[in-house]
């Protein structure tokens, strides 16, 4: 249904936790979301002109980045982008064939490549430009949350998880359930003070981002070694002093 | 967002056949318009042609136009949904009220009720197409109060441009050519004030909101996910210089309402008909320039992560 | 972090019953050892209908843990490019007119044996065999020695040689490879000029980390990107000066007396005398007893061996020896000397472009983090001396420096400063430090000197042809002092280039400087492009031709090469390679090893798929080629090959009885690690486990490996060490000084008069800074230009992959945009650059996070037109660009003879030292330059497919 389903009670909110503190732009989880996701549930993500001029294929999650301030008091922050899975996602309500649904047993958002008819208007209606669309397949794609790989029993328990969270290697994603406040990610939202990306959008998107850490400030001992007695004595004392320094080794 | 044609011409010839319908549908029967049965039909046959036509174009800027009819399904959440039945449902009373006029001129009841469907059918439509851009919230000079409203107007100002242009031929331009210029200063001011707002609107959303880096300070792009162009980009990405922007305003001002008031009020003065045929074809481009610059003019939020403004 | 599994509940549309949940990931899942880069992460490969379906982390493997970089991910697009070579290919056209013939595997074998047979028999040093990051060096390297060249040499020469030379002289390790920071308990990390690092992804694991235990993170590097971009502060810097900054530090600790002088006196060689004898042949050296050791002042005893035990060692003073001559600890040269005002950090700060202020805070924070709360581990451990000690007490202070420090032609004396800022920290190989990853650390020189000053026809070289020289004796000179190798390594112009000079080998074989190259064997280095210092220099030395025979000045060029590359038209033989999924490899302890600080590991590669092209593994060609010519460890008596493949080397090829390639599963029913009897399951047992061999170190022997005994016996009885004794950190280093005395005119073997007084400089045994050689003034070209590793992108190898190539097909040069308001220039201006050697047009990115003085940009992304299958119109040749085109191998000339563009010590390539001016330009050249002829597409290879559906599902 096209209409946001009333989520049951009790259901899950699934979604990744984005840590920006630890993200080193390394782009595993770009790659690794294209690698699962090209012979996943959406494959394939179709590449246009792969060798030639102006090369550009279908990715789910694209990492920009940014710098945060001036100069060396800014930070330069490296930014994975990929669907939040929002509770009021304007995909699925403007779309016109129920291609685009939300999933109300968990509120994963996903696009049925078989009744979209590439209208494109579910791209236009997204603030976050998580949706990609196919220009050869003429239908829309997008996260799919990793739904075949976190609910296929033929892997693992601890593989059961998005591609690009088993992948990070600065570990700066996790999935779980955002509804659950008891779950891992809700506590680490609450611990790190997540955030959601654009709320004024209104779209309540379930996935969260964790800030970067503020700055451990460096523990101001004083006096600072040059400012002591010793650093005023000239060398020659100095050396004096260690020559008498008894040492035993 | 890019201005691509098929949307262009769906909204702006779809809009003027609507318009043409409903005034058509509504003075007819009220024995405002010439009850010649060649007016009655070239009339409707050129409102449905234009409706059709919008339709038409819009269905093969579909990356499935053969999954077209799947469209219709989501009517009770989707106003692109809603449209596709409005459209559809405005031809029955359409070709009905046409066989009625056939049989039996364009007075009786039935004839009458029929026109008041086709009319509420294309009223619909035109409502919902500007619904569907009115809702986008991503886009702050679509997602504005104005913009229905002037769906709806320019659509009655199109549409009676040609009333006027078809009914002058039967020597019955005055009614529709002074309905039209009613709706074309309407239309006009509220164009103007549209303008106006969205050239001063703050945007809802920054790169600081869209990010959540505000508290760090300003916040600037520095690497892009993929150094070419991508589908959303080339979708949402489109710019336009303010100069060319003001430029462009202005030549539609002046086709779509300055020159075609003009054309109609001194058509109304000299008791001529052929000034109605003009105003509209300068209408028409005035329009599809309008339009153009609706879409190119208006900026989507996602853009914000690629240029930070 | 996740959830475990979450189970699906009731399905609420139709549409999701369309979902395959449980598709299978694959019929087979083999495991092997990534080599999009060279940090050897395990990798798990799902493969379906025989096809990749997706390549993970193998999650048991010591290196990633189950983690993978984006690169690694990408290993599909790399293993299906459409620029793999096909066929063995032989030259028809001019060379780089990329003509080629398709010929058959026999008749290349066939012509390369012709070919190396004849040089053998004449002179095999006009045979030069030289690769680039190559992981099989134990192999390459000793085929060399058996062929009877000493010119061979892997990239490590214009890599980071630099930080191996400083690390092994000082420490026994180093940043490069060798070592690692203690990422469970360091508090503070300084991470001193590096991007991505070998290390990749346990770097990567490491810091989140820190982080993670909110350990502070320094990074001092002229740009703030990706690692540095989560660091706590970055500390930015003109390029080149870290040695001086490194110095002031020294210099506040010393002053403050914040230093491990226990430590120094216990672990480094703080305490040994050295002679004050100027003008005499021993002057500076250590003052030794009859058995050479070297010897203390003991507060009672007087002159003792330094390294007997419960001596009470006198650290500063000036001695005055029974024969008369002066003598001084080491302690007390190092603390005269950065104690001197020069280094105070009111004489720095202006040099370095960092302030007084970040320099005493910086100084002030080491001290604390080392010495104000102590971290001791409940780890008892027995020293050398058979001293037991309860308890393992930390310093929790880590570092870890690579290319940023390596690339400068000061930076051997500057990795040495870093060094012993480490040691006066008392922060090596302890708990929360800088450790040593084994089969580290080794005695100190490592090794004997290198192998090759003779050679004979159809002879082989004993000994290794990379070693470490310990003073002039151990140089590859002729009489009058000139290099033996063609890379003039190991020659007074850089005596410890213990890698090689591979940026000199093509410029000088071609000037026939010392001597000519008759044929050049090439192994995966792209020497015609990003490889080379400048392109267009190893162009021109690649296609130059001799005055009076017309034949090329390189006689014969044959390259290995896996894909279309800019260097295989310059080849006149290319051999064909696998990919890193169709052969065995070995990453062995002979070589560079996967180990840790956690113990000795090794790792193989198995095919994984079979090769649908024409192609062999360059190590299976190498063996066959070594049976060809008769060399004795690759040729039985009888002439037939000794061994089947490289599979086959691996397991039966033993370099000392017992000890061969790998190190598992060693002995006949595999139960011995290191040493013991080729073992014929060997290879089963490693795939059983994953590819890869561990030894996990008991906590007892996990720090202070060069002074614990349990690690250095157990490191004896596992053939890492050849004995168990102490190894002593050399604060003072022993052979720079032999290497001086010899420049100051003393010993037999002395530098040539015109490089005397360079050699006297630069080899000195404590460290000191000086500007590159290179140097030039500031009002001409006053901006660094230096390059950066981008993530998900391995050098000119990364473009053909179709997933990669979309994420960096371009890349700009970046400016602070304060420097940019002050030049006038803006945001994607099209620029010129310009410096002494050379011009390029690039386009300009403005950012906060470079220094001002510092302009940059991601290296290895401009492509030549025709390369790697690509369009002719692709991104890599039009918008992109190497900095390489106005870098230049050799140094402005000084009558008449241009020195290398290297470090005067270790021969080191100076990448970094580039300067530049940088003007506007017209924006119609709205093309990056210089372009290049345009490469043919070589035979054997289809036109790339204009689009990509790439699903396992499908065929291909
Ligand atoms: N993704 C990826 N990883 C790689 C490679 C790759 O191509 N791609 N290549 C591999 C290879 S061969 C190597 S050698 C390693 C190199 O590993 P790195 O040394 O990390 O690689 P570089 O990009 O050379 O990094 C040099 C860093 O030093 C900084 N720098 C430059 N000059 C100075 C200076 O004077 N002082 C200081 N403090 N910093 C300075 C630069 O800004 C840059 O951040 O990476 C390996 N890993
Ligand atoms: N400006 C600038 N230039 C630099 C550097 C820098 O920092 N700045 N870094 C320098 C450093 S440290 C390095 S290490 C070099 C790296 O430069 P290179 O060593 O040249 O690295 P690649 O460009 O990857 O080239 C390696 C070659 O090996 C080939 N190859 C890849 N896989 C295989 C295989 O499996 N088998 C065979 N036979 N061949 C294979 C590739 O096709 C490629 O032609 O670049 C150097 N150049
Ligand atoms: S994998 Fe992790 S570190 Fe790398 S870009 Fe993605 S989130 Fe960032
Ligand atoms: S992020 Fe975009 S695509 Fe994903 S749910 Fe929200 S609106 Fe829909
Ligand atoms: S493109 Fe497909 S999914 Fe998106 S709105 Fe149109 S029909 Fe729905
Ligand atoms: S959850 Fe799966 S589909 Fe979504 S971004 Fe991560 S890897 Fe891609
Ligand atoms: S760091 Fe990445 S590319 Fe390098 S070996 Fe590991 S996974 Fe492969
Ligand atoms: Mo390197």
């Amino acid at each position: 249904m096209t209409s946001i389903p009333k989520p049951a009670p009790g259901a899950k909110k699934l979604g990744l936790v984005i840590d920006l503190d630890t993200c080193v732009g390394c782009q595993a989880c770009a790659v690794s979301c294209k690698e699962w996701n090209t012979s996943g549930h959406m494959a394939p993500l179709t590449d246009l002109d792969p060798y030639g001029a102006r090369p550009d294929g279908v990715w789910f999650n694209r990492i920009h980045s940014y710098e945060a301030g001036d100069g060396a008091a800014g930070r330069t922050v490296h930014f994975p982008r990929s669907c939040l899975h929002c509770e009021d996602a304007p995909c699925v309500t403007v779309c016109p064939t129920g291609a685009s649904y939300k999933r109300a047993e968990d509120g994963i958002v996903l696009v049925d490549a078989d009744l979209c008819i590439g209208c494109k208007l579910c791209s236009w209606a997204c603030p976050y430009g998580a949706r990609e669309y196919d220009e050869d397949a003429g239908v829309m794609k997008k996260c799919t949350l990793c739904i075949d790989r976190i609910y296929n029993e033929t892997l693992g328990e601890e593989e059961r998880v998005p591609a690009c969270v088993s992948v990070c290697p600065t570990r700066a994603r996790h999935f779980g359930d955002l509804g659950d406040p008891d779950s891992e990610v809700s506590q680490l939202v609450a611990e790190r003070g997540g955030f959601e990306l654009m709320p004024e959008q209104g779209c309540k998107p379930v996935n969260r981002y964790l800030p970067p850490r503020p700055r451990a400030a460096p523990p101001v001992p004083s006096p600072s070694p040059s400012q002591t007695a010793e650093a005023a004595t000239p060398i020659a004392n100095r050396l004096l002093a260690w020559a008498d320094r008894v040492l035993s080794r | 967002m890019r201005p691509a044609f098929s949307v262009i011409f769906f909204t702006t010839a779809s809009g003027a056949g609507c318009g043409l319908l409903i005034w058509l549908g509504l003075l007819a029967p009220a024995g405002l318009l010439p009850a010649s049965l060649w007016f009655g039909g070239l009339t409707l046959a050129l409102a449905l042609a234009l409706l059709t036509a919008g339709l038409l174009a819009s269905t093969f800027h579909l990356g499935h136009p053969e999954r077209a009819w799947r469209a219709l399904g989501q009517w009770r959440s989707s106003w692109l949904s809603r449209e596709g039945v409005a459209a559809l449902a405005t031809y029955p009373p359409a070709l009905a009220f046409g066989s009625l006029w056939v049989l039996g001129g364009p007075r009786g009841p039935w004839t009458a009720l029929c026109g008041a469907l086709a009319a509420a059918g294309a009223l619909g439509t035109v409502f919902c197409t500007g619904q569907i851009y009115a809702s986008l919230r991503t886009i702050r000079q679509w997602h504005d109060s104005r913009v229905v409203p002037l769906y709806l107007l320019l659509a009655l100002w199109s549409g009676a441009v040609l009333a006027a242009a078809l009914a002058g031929l039967w020597g019955a331009a005055r009614l529709p050519a002074l309905l039209a210029l009613v709706c074309g200063l309407g239309g006009l001011a509220l164009k103007l004030s549209y303008w106006h707002a969205i050239d001063r609107a703050a945007p809802a959303s920054t790169l600081e909101s869209a990010t959540g880096l505000g508290s760090w300070g300003k916040v600037r792009p520095l690497d892009p996910p993929h150094t070419e162009e991508n589908y959303l980009l080339r979708e949402m990405g489109y710019r336009i210089a303010r100069k060319h922007a003001a430029k462009l305003r202005r030549l539609a001002l002046a086709l779509a309402f300055a020159l075609p008031l003009a054309l109609l009020a001194a058509g109304l003065a000299a008791r001529l008909a052929f000034p109605a045929l003009l105003a509209a074809l300068a209408a028409a481009a005035g329009l599809l320039i309008e339009r153009w610059l609706f879409f190119a003019e208006a900026k989507h939020v996602v853009t914000l992560y690629y240029r930070g403004n | 972090m996740h959830e475990n599994s979450v189970d699906r509940g009731r399905t609420a549309s139709e549409s999701t019953d369309r979902i395959a949940y449980s598709t299978p990931t694959h019929d087979r899942v083999a495991t092997t050892t990534c080599y999009m880069c060279a940090c050897r992460c395990g990798i798990r490969v799902h493969l379906k209908d025989g096809r990749i379906r997706y390549i993970e982390g193998n999650p048991d493997h010591p290196v990633n843990r189950g983690v993978l970089c984006g690169k690694g991910s990408a290993g599909i697009m790399t293993q299906y490019s459409p620029a793999r070579l096909a066929n063995p290919l032989l030259r028809v056209g001019a060379r780089g007119s990329g003509e080629f013939r398709e010929i058959s595997w026999a008749h290349a074998l066939d012509l390369a044996t012709s070919w190396l047979a004849e040089v053998r028999a004449r002179d095999p040093r006009q045979f030069a065999f030289f690769s680039g990051r190559d992981q099989s060096q134990s192999l390459t390297g000793f085929w060399a020695a058996q062929f009877g060249t000493p010119n061979f040499a892997a990239h490590g020469g214009f890599c980071s040689v630099n930080l191996a030379a400083a690390g092994l002289y000082s420490v026994g390790g180093s940043f490069w490879e060798f070592g690692e920071p203690d990422w469970e308990h360091a508090r503070l990390f300084l991470l001193w000029g590096v991007a991505e690092d070998h290390d990749s992804n346990p770097i990567k694991l490491g810091l989140s980390r820190l982080r993670e235990r909110g350990a502070r993170i320094i990074a001092i590097n002229p740009v703030r990107t990706g690692y540095g971009a989560i660091a706590d502060q970055w500390i930015s810097l003109r390029p080149g000066t870290d040695g001086l900054f490194v110095f002031s530090l020294i210099h506040e600790l010393l002053a403050a007396d914040r230093i491990d002088l226990e430590f120094l006196a216990t672990h480094a060689n703080a305490h040994w005398l050295v002679i004050d004898a100027p003008g005499t042949a021993e002057h500076g050296l250590f003052l030794r007893d009859a058995a050479g050791n070297p010897l203390a002042w003991d507060r009672t005893a007087g002159l003792v061996p330094a390294g007997r035990p419960g001596i009470s060692p006198v650290l500063a003073g000036t001695m005055s020896l029974p024969d008369g001559r002066g003598a001084h600890p080491v302690f007390h040269l190092l603390a005269e000397r950065y104690l001197s005002p020069e280094y105070a950090p009111e004489a720095v700060a202006p040099r370095c472009g960092i302030d007084v202020g970040t320099i005493r805070r910086l100084a002030a924070e080491l001290a604390a983090a080392a010495f104000a709360d102590p971290l001791e581990l409940p780890c008892p451990w027995t020293d050398t001396e058979g001293r037991r000690h309860a308890t393992m007490l930390g310093r929790p202070v880590a570092m870890h420096a690579m290319r940023g420090i390596a690339a400068h032609a000061n930076g051997f004396h500057t990795c040495r400063a870093i060094h012993l800022l480490q040691l006066l920290l008392g922060a090596v190989d302890r708990p929360g430090s800088w450790r040593y990853k084994s089969p580290y650390p080794r005695p100190i020189p490592p090794g004997p000197g290198p192998a090759g000053a003779t050679v004979a026809p159809d002879t082989p070289i004993d000994g290794t042809l990379l070693g470490f020289p310990q003073g002039p004796e151990d140089l590859l000179v002729d009489g009058s002092g000139e290099a033996l190798r063609i890379d003039k390594a190991f020659s007074w112009e850089a005596p410890l280039s213990l890698h090689g000079l591979l940026h000199m080998v093509l410029p000088n074989a071609a000037a026939g400087d010392p001597y000519r190259i008759d044929t050049l064997l090439l192994y995966m280095s792209n020497m015609a492009w990003n490889s080379a210092m400048n392109p267009a220099q190893n162009i021109e030395a690649l296609t130059a031709r001799d005055a009076h025979s017309g034949e090329y000045a390189i006689r014969r060029v044959i390259y290995a090469d896996a894909y279309s590359s800019e260097t295989v038209p310059y080849a006149d033989l290319v051999l064909p390679d696998t990919t890193y999924l169709e052969r065995f490899d070995c990453i062995s302890l002979l070589d560079r090893p996967i180990g840790s600080a956690h113990g000795p590991a090794d790792a193989i590669r198995q095919p994984v798929l079979q090769p649908n092209r024409n192609v062999r593994p360059f190590q299976d060609v190498l063996l066959e080629l070594g049976a060809r010519l008769g060399l004795p460890a690759f040729a039985n008596t009888d002439g037939n090959p000794r061994y089947r493949d490289y599979a086959d080397y691996m397991v039966n090829h033993e370099r000392r009885p017992g000890q061969g390639p790998l190190a598992g599963w060693r002995g006949e029913n595999g139960e011995q690690i290191g040493i013991g009897a080729p073992n014929q399951r060997q290879i089963a047992r490693y795939i059983e486990n994953g590819c890869f061999w561990q030894h996990e170190l008991p906590p007892g022997q996990q720090y202070y490996k060069y002074a614990n005994r349990d690690y250095l016996e157990g490191a004896v009885a596992m053939g890492l060490l050849d004995n168990a004794e102490r190894i002593v950190l050399q604060l003072y280093a022993e052979p720079l000084q032999r290497l001086r005395l010899a420049a100051e005119g003393h010993g037999r073997r002395q530098p040539p008069a015109r490089l005397r007084a360079r050699v006297a400089k630069y080899c000195d045994p404590l460290p000191f800074w000086h500007p590159p050689l290179g140097a030039q003034e500031p009002q001409t070209f006053p901006l660094s230009a230096i390059t950066q590793r981008p993530m998900p992108m391995y050098h000119s190898w990364g473009s053909q992959n179709a997933w990669l190539r979309q994420i960096i097909a371009a890349n700009r040069l970046y400016m602070n945009r304060a420097t940019a308001a002050r030049l006038g220039l803006a945001e994607d201006d099209w620029v010129k650059v310009t410096s002494r050697s050379g011009e390029l047009r690039c386009q300009l990115a403005l950012m906060e996070g470079v220094n001002e003085a510092t302009v940059w940009t991601w290296n290895a992304i401009g492509k030549r037109t025709g390369a790697w299958n690509l369009a002719d119109d692709a991104p890599e040749s039009t918008r992109g660009f190497l900095l390489n085109h106005v870098i230049s191998a050799f140094l402005a000339p000084e009558g008449g003879h241009a020195d290398s563009n290297s470090d005067p010590v270790t021969g080191q390539a100076a990448w970094f030292d580039l300067r530049v001016r940088v003007e506007k330009c017209s924006a119609e050249a709205a093309h990056t330059t210089p372009r290049f002829e345009p490469l043919p597409r070589p035979p054997g290879l289809a036109p790339p497919p204009a689009i990509l559906r790439y699903n396992a599902k499908d065929a291909p």
